[in-house]
């Protein structure tokens, strides 16, 4: 057997506006641009592959199965700025084809700094899930894939979940494939799915690449792919941004074709088939432990954590940020709270960035910066201000009490 | 082949009173270092003295540079005209202040003779030289390159190392601009020192986007500069912000003061520091004590040698507010010595720099925020001061002195 399995990551930030060390206004957010970014990737992007998600699910009978994990905040823009997105997820839900994966509601980094805030967050996500598409999720991927054994004793303990996600990195694999299902160390009976970075790259990053030797890639030649892994592994794990359609790559590269023929290419051998991560976990037994003591992402060729925490910069932002966390649940005030969970958002740290600033790279796409400098002294003013609002709520009660005493005198 | 180059200069060390004198001197130095003959008519060196200094002949001065010959040509040409920090150091009267506040650049009464005199004597002097191209640095010696083309029948390059319209903003002196209109219509090349000057060679003087060529200034790598580790200057607990330069509309000095306002109302244990020399120097003083921070602002004059490393070690932030910068070699010397750097973005070397902080001149609260950022953030300070280091030794002589050398070549068809 070899089973297709398409996981599609779904996320937008709440960017920052321009915020100086000046300003005193409680908005925070970039309303305009961000509206802005999330019709234009709606129209280029979430719309489209929607309508042809919907008509691929229609067409193959049921065969054809997809996952999603959407964050909360672009579920959020969505309600706000592109309600037919939202309705064309909640559509897709219907076909009782897509599977719904469970993260932290605000794309954070929460786990490596705030274990109890990162439990409410995914709380959270799982409750929005059950609200707008009417399934609990059972599977679990983390922020940018970022991963190691103790979250998965993390996940596997808030109870409620069947698998959790990873990249399919070569310093965790070795020799071993990640077209198997794997189990983390010390867990009773979480399956751990691992991304086949290879295949999935293929189609999200060098798909229009014209120096690539297998360019152009057509849906006939990644069937035959697919088809060379059965029996050498049971699933092949397609883990991409959703961005990747249309956007990442654009319409004219030919994507959207790519992907309309695909099933039809993948189904063509009667052992494939497509499989939600929760249908993955249901289907195959473990073969072996994945022993993964330090954190691993997505991200880069480095697949570390050096994206969002790769200079002091960042460290300090992020430290900063969760050092407010008493201050900021002390003060009662749910728009402080609110605030301070969207700046959680790893996108934030990611402009921070400065491992390829000299080259210029990638990270510009959607990045509001000019540099990362820039980034980092405009989310510390907002930081700075955030934390003023708290000093302010928190010792009011406190004079207010001082206040009362002595008049009473 | 060897490209035999006739170089028309007007300032060079020990002189240097800016950017211009510190430009030609790396270019030529990298220029011979990589074996092409330069010959540099440099006016007024007869004997090269530096006031208060030792004497120094032109033979020391060229025993650090091989295949270059310096040639004095007798003048009185001083570069940003008479008040520039050659001239001795006095005070002005009410009325000559007054003739200088929003005049064009102050050049010397005599100046168009002066120009002729030299154009006169660089004619004299090349009778007895050998050379394939001509090159001019900056509308002084234009007059002189383009009679010198015209008698010698080689090509002419000029270099665009300012303009008119950096110095004195819509106030230009229509004789300068005239003859800088003149000698990058006559060149065979113009050579820019950024895409920013470029613009503006082609949107203000008319010249044809293809005739241009922007080659970037490099920075002297220099081994004496002190790590601050071993910096002998004890540093008190107010923090430094440093602005280094000529005092003059071009580089900004009241965007400076209105910042520096802004930043003391949110910080109070800052000194600001005005280092240089320049005709709105008494103005920008004045200023200082109307905005009510005379006591946080201090003013140095220009300074030299042992004092500008001083200086730097002092500082923890280096901002150039340049209201109109071609280049600006300055904030690289500020990184060699390890201060990070606030750079305007009317400049060249924003264009092409990226571990700087970059602000509009004009935009006070921006210049004030990011400011007080690199005062209070460490983390921020240190990246600034780590990438934008290693980022500034990438600016060599050796790869302007290249690019200088191919636009010869194309110049004289020899590739």
């Amino acid at each position: 057997m070899a089973s297709v399995c398409f996981y599609f990551q779904v996320h937008q930030p709440y960017r920052l506006r321009h915020y100086t060390i000046f300003d005193q206004s409680t908005d925070y957010f970039d309303s305009f641009k961000n509206s802005q970014v999330c019709r234009k990737v709606a129209d280029k992007c979430y719309l489209p592959t929607n309508r042809l998600m919907l008509e691929l699910i229609r067409r193959h009978g049921g065969r054809f199965r997809i996952a999603y994990s959407i964050t909360g905040v672009i579920l959020e823009q969505f309600r706000e700025y592109a309600p037919q997105v939202l309705e064309s997820f909640q559509e897709l839900a219907r076909t009782g084809c897509v599977e719904f994966l469970a993260e932290t509601y605000h794309h954070s980094l929460s786990y490596l700094f705030s274990p109890q805030e990162f439990v409410s967050q995914v709380e959270a996500h799982r409750h929005l899930m059950q609200e707008l598409f009417g399934q609990t999720p059972r599977v679990f991927r983390n922020t940018e894939l970022v991963y190691n054994n103790s979250l998965a004793r993390t996940v596997e303990q808030m109870g409620g979940f069947d698998a959790i996600l990873a990249e399919g990195a070569d310093h965790i694999l070795g020799y071993r494939s990640p077209n198997y299902v794997y189990r983390p160390p010390n867990t009773r009976k979480l399956k751990l799915l691992l991304k086949n970075y290879r295949l999935s790259d293929d189609i999200a990053f060098r798909f229009s690449n014209r120096g690539w030797s297998e360019w152009p890639l057509r849906a006939e030649k990644f069937g035959q792919w697919i088809s060379a892994v059965n029996g050498n592994g049971y699933v092949v794990n397609l883990f991409v941004d959703y961005e990747t359609f249309g956007e990442h790559q654009w319409e004219d590269t030919g994507i959207f074709e790519f992907l309309r023929h695909l099933p039809d290419e993948v189904l063509k051998h009667p052992d494939n088939d497509f499989k939600t991560p929760g249908e993955v976990a249901d289907t195959y037994e473990a073969v072996d432990a994945v022993d993964v003591p330090h954190f691993v992402s997505w991200a880069d060729i480095e697949r570390d954590l050096s994206a969002w925490l790769g200079n002091p910069m960042q460290h300090n932002a992020i430290r900063e940020l969760y050092n407010l966390e008493s201050l900021i649940k002390a003060s009662g005030d749910p728009e402080v709270l609110e605030s301070w969970r969207k700046l959680q958002t790893s996108d934030h740290f990611y402009y921070m960035c400065t491992k390829w600033f000299a080259d210029g790279d990638v990270h510009k796409y959607f990045n509001p910066y000019d540099s990362p400098y820039d980034s980092y002294i405009n989310f510390m003013n907002v930081l700075d201000h955030l934390r003023s609002r708290c000093n302010r709520t928190v010792s009011a009660p406190a004079d207010a009490v001082t206040a009362t005493a002595s008049m009473s005198r | 082949m060897s490209v035999r180059t006739i170089m028309l200069g007007w300032e060079f060390p020990p002189f240097i009173s800016g950017g211009l004198g510190t430009a030609c001197y790396g270019l030529t130095k990298a220029m011979g270092r990589m074996g092409m003959e330069v010959t540099f008519l440099l006016p007024r060196m007869n004997p090269v003295r530096i006031s208060g200094g030792n004497p120094e002949t032109v033979f020391e001065l060229e025993s650090g540079l091989p295949n270059v010959r310096l040639r004095p040509v007798p003048s009185s040409l001083i570069p940003y005209g008479k008040y520039g920090p050659r001239s001795p150091a006095r005070r002005l009267s009410a009325t000559e202040l007054e003739s200088l506040c929003g005049g064009p650049a102050p050049y010397g009464p005599n100046i168009r003779e002066e120009v002729h005199r030299y154009a006169t004597r660089v004619l004299q002097i090349a009778e007895s030289e050998q050379f394939d191209i001509i090159h001019a640095h900056d509308w002084m010696t234009f007059p002189a390159g383009i009679a010198l083309a015209a008698h010698s029948g080689k090509p002419l390059v000029v270099q665009i190392h300012s303009t008119e319209f950096d110095r004195s903003g819509e106030h230009v002196n229509q004789y300068v601009y005239d003859i800088e209109r003149h000698g990058m219509h006559a060149a065979a090349k113009v050579i820019t020192v950024s895409n920013y000057t470029r613009n503006i060679v082609i949107n203000r003087y008319g010249v044809p986007p293809e005739k241009i060529e922007v080659v970037y200034n490099g920075v002297e790598a220099s081994g004496e500069v002190l790590s601050r580790q071993e910096a002998p200057v004890r540093k008190d607990l107010d923090r430094v912000v440093l602005f280094l330069g000529r005092i003059t509309m071009q580089k900004g000095p009241e965007y400076f003061l209105q910042a520096a306002k802004r930043v003391l109302e949110k910080e109070k244990n800052v000194k600001f520091i005005m280092a240089g020399d320049g005709d709105k120097l008494y103005g920008t003083i004045e200023e200082a004590a109307w905005l009510g921070i005379g006591h946080r602002v201090f003013f140095t004059r220009f300074l030299r040698g042992a004092d500008v490393h001083r200086v730097y070690q002092m500082a923890d932030l280096y901002v150039m507010p340049s209201v109109s910068e071609p280049f600006g070699i300055a904030p690289l010397e500020a990184l060699q010595h390890s201060v990070p750097v606030l750079i305007s973005k009317t400049s060249g070397i924003a264009e092409t720099f990226r571990n700087a902080l970059k602000v509009d001149f004009w935009d006070i609260d921006e210049m004030a925020n990011k400011i007080i950022a690199v005062l209070r953030h460490p983390p921020l300070q240190e990246a600034l001061r780590v990438n934008g280091r290693r980022e500034a030794v990438r600016f060599r002589w050796e790869d302007s002195a290249a690019r200088v050398h191919e636009i010869y070549r194309r110049v004289l068809n020899v590739a």
